[in-house]
């Protein structure tokens, strides 16, 4: 079996859920024997140089069962249309070949890059085609009919998660909507988005099969953190898919109660320097510390350094950190609006919106102990089920029904 | 042969949502309004026309067929409050005479494994309740969930009981038959009835079962069962429930009871009461060196003080019992034994979620851990009444987190 892999990020360079997702997929799929070729957009290597280095990956997969291909393109994780242009902007000061090179929008750098997956799908052979969210549906959609072969598009995200259900971009929506009923099969993370999936895009059920995520079991040293203060985590992008603020209201309500308690955002988004505006204006800018975006060994120890991990998300398809986190042995809540919420028990969960439960369980993790450490002990065997081998079979199935 | 019926009926005073930030400040812990609702609705399905149903059955039988039930202290005090009329037909069975009523704590209390002083008040309250009631004093004794041991035997024997109710399990029985009257160990001579867990369970969780090979059940097929039995007599325990509740109306369980009662009279098995069994010859010696209860398939206490989270929110709860007592506060003892009731540490049982079988069990939290955050936060709320009532300064676990951080 042979798959032509459609994403957009990939380890070290990721800076979200998506491309761990990616990794521990790919791995897994590698591990039953598949072939993948996986495809992504390689920035421009002044795009915070962040795009330069695939030696984990390449180094991981060195075996011939596995190929990287990058393809040239502005195209980066979490793109906006606003950001794009910027980008574009700012990249065309320094090289004047730019808009020889890159799209002058967002939708016509994912036209190009379509296109460009295009002559490499001539190119290759394989049996499936399996693309990564929106911005690599079109390519799928041209690589299937350049190749003929079945196309699975995999759904981490909706525009829907990513807008809060407001001012949704409707082109991304339309790009959404095309893929999922341009692909033969569509592969949702969770029964949460694919009943998403079924209500705003039209989709029939039994075309979606529900493969939730897994953890990566790659395990660092635990390191020993001197610390006095009692620390409660946010980690992930900050925007308005994350529930930043309810993390804000809910750390004023603790705080109150508990003048001790530190919280940390540690990640980065459009809306970081609004919650730092937030925590003065609540008064509470002393107990919020903005840890800013954390990377590989750094993002393990935030999770050992938190006695309370939160994940406040306002729509997440899946939701891979709290799993990290309770890999690192930390008690989590999670919000009852994620995938993840449908597949652990070991944790403690909350409706998004409900500061006043937030703020409860988190005074109660860290003032009844034994709940701590119940949680920190069956949490951290609990995870231990989350084998990127399981998803990986489940997708094999999907591409084995297609080919029949 | 013989056949004996008792059905365990119970109700808990479920709590409401308790946030930590209500502490001290509020002392509502109980949720009337689902309380009510659940009374109301388990007295329409199943108290109401099982009752009405039974006494017809006796009526018909001319006494024949007899039933025992063991009714907890917070169960009559909802059947009180929400549904006066359950309590009316129980005392029109209780007049028939063919109707026995068991003893046991008032608050469907672990009390025995925490405290025995607990324990014996518990046990006198039900006592005194059931004497209000239907002017009994009963004979025989039931523990919650049927958790018992031989220090339990001798102990309940001590306090004038001549027989008590238990789980038939088989690590007990070994390769004896639960048909028989038995004496518990470590007792002169209490009486033990133990439960036929397997007809039991044939009504109480397989009627309804399509996969089950048996399913349907029907009263021909189950007298057969009774009737080949070996032994002398066939206790068939089970929670009242059982009938309109857990198996529906639809199933036809009404049926199955209604009809099987002459069924196995024509054939010609007797009803008995469990202190009609008292005058049995004691077949073996039961030694039940630790504790056996009727719940899961451990038969063991894992179900309540089988995690830590659960013997934290039990040990913390009876280690200020004393105190409660002391401020001689009806109202503050009242609510402190509400909270011995054994579901709130049922619904912290995570045993379940391994096995994956979250379904299993009846639980108003949405989780195992909210339900002890709930526990926790009332306990708190009642301990900080507790010192006020006592004048005395405390410290307090919500309110002097630095105090606790030093601690560890």
């Amino acid at each position: 079996m042979r798959v032509l892999m459609l994403g957009w990020e990939f380890p070290p360079v990721f800076s979200g859920g998506l491309g761990t997702a990616c990794f521990g997929l790919t791995k897994g799929l590698n591990n039953q024997g598949v072939k993948v070729t996986f495809v992504m957009p390689k920035g421009p290597s002044n795009l915070k140089g962040e795009y330069v280095n695939l030696v984990v990956a390449e180094y991981l997969f060195q075996d011939e069962n596995f190929k990287i291909k990058r393809i040239d393109t502005l195209l980066s994780p979490y793109v906006t249309s606003d950001s794009y242009t910027k980008e574009y902007v700012r990249h065309s000061r320094v090289d004047a070949g730019t808009s020889l090179l890159y799209g002058r929008d967002l939708y016509e750098e994912v036209q190009r890059y379509a296109q460009r997956v295009k002559l490499m799908a001539v190119k290759e052979t394989f049996d499936v085609i399996h693309a990564h969210d929106w911005l690599t549906y079109e390519a799928g959609i041209i690589a299937k009919k350049a190749s003929g072969k079945p196309l699975v598009v995999h759904i981490h995200a909706t525009e829907f998660d990513r807008t809060g259900g407001n001012k949704l971009n409707q082109h991304v929506y339309d790009i959404e909507r095309m893929g999922f009923h341009q692909a033969d099969r569509i592969v949702a993370v969770s029964n949460y988005t694919k009943n998403k999936v079924v209500e705003h895009y039209g989709v029939s059920p039994e075309k979606i099969t529900v493969v939730h995520n897994a953890v990566e079991f790659e395990s660092y040293n635990p390191c020993k953190i001197e610390k006095k203060d009692k620390i409660v985590l946010f980690l992930g992008r900050i925007t308005l898919q994350k529930g930043p603020e309810y993390f804000l209201f809910a750390a004023k309500k603790v705080i109150d109660k508990d003048p001790d308690i530190k919280f940390v955002f540690a990640g980065s988004g459009d809306m970081e320097s609004r919650m730092i505006d937030m925590a003065a204006d609540l008064g509470i800018a002393r107990n919020v510390l903005f840890a800013g975006f954390l990377k590989g060994e750094d993002v393990y120890k935030a999770y050992q350094m938190a006695d309370v991990y939160v994940m406040p998300s306002v729509s997440e398809p899946f939701g891979i950190t709290p799993l990290e986190a309770m890999k690192a042995g930390t008690p989590v809540i999670i919000s009852k609006q994620s995938g993840v919420s449908e597949v652990v028990n070991h944790v403690l969960k909350v409706d998004f919106w409900d500061i006043d439960d937030i703020a409860g369980k988190i005074i109660s993790l860290i003032h009844y102990e034994i709940l701590n450490k119940e949680l920190k002990e069956h949490g951290s065997l609990e995870v231990k089920k989350f084998d990127w081998n399981i998803p990986a079979k489940k997708c094999l199935k999907v591409y084995e029904e297609l080919m029949r | 042969m013989n056949i004996c019926l008792y059905f365990q009926v119970h109700q808990p005073f479920r709590m409401r949502k308790y946030s930590v930030f209500e502490i001290g400040n509020n002392s509502e812990y109980f949720d009337e309004k689902k309380n009510r609702e659940i009374m109301e609705k388990v007295a329409r399905k199943c108290y109401l026309p099982t009752n009405n149903l039974l006494l017809k059955l006796i009526n018909d039988s001319e006494g024949k067929f007899k039933v025992a039930f063991s009714i907890t202290g917070t169960a009559i005090e909802q059947f009180e409050k929400y549904a006066p009329q359950v309590l009316d037909s129980f005392k029109k069975l209780s007049k028939t005479g063919a109707v026995e009523f068991l003893s046991e704590t008032y608050y469907h209390s672990l009390s025995y494994i925490y405290s025995k002083e607990e324990f014996k008040e518990q046990v006198l309250m039900h006592e005194r309740k059931m004497k209000e009631l239907f002017g009994i004093k009963p004979k025989i004794f039931r523990n919650t969930e049927l958790i018992f041991n031989n220090e339990l035997a001798g102990f309940v024997e001590e306090m004038g009981y001549k027989g008590a109710v238990a789980e038939g399990a088989d690590h007990i029985l070994d390769w004896r038959s639960p048909n028989y009257v038995y004496k518990a160990k470590n007792t002169k001579n209490l009486k033990l009835l133990l439960k036929n867990y397997k007809l039991s369970d044939d009504i109480a969780f397989r009627f309804s079962e399509r996969s089950w090979k048996d399913h349907p059940l029907t009263v021909e097929k189950f007298a057969d069962w009774i009737t080949k039995s070996p032994g002398e007599t066939i206790n068939l325990f089970m929670d009242y429930e059982t009938f309109g509740e857990h198996q529906w109306d639809e199933t036809g369980i009404f049926q199955f009871l209604e009809l099987m009662p002459q069924e196995l009279i024509n054939r010609g098995v007797s009803f008995v009461n469990p202190s009609d069994l008292l005058a049995f010859e004691s077949k073996d010696e039961i030694d039940m060196h630790n504790f056996v209860s009727w719940a899961d398939v451990e038969r063991d206490l894992s179900a309540w003080i089988g995690n830590s989270i659960q013997k934290t929110a039990i040990s913390e709860l009876y280690k200020i019992g004393e105190s409660v007592k002391e401020t001689n506060n009806p109202l503050l003892l009242a609510e402190w034994r509400k909270l011995t009731t054994s579901d709130h540490f049922y619904y912290m049982c995570t045993k379940w979620f391994d096995d994956g079988d979250v379904h299993k069990y009846f639980n108003p939290y949405d989780s195992t851990y909210d339900a002890y955050i709930n526990f926790m936060n009332i306990l708190n709320d009642l301990t900080h009444r507790l010192n006020a009532d006592n004048k005395k300064e405390v410290s307090f676990v919500v309110e002097r987190p630095s105090e606790l951080l030093n601690k560890r």
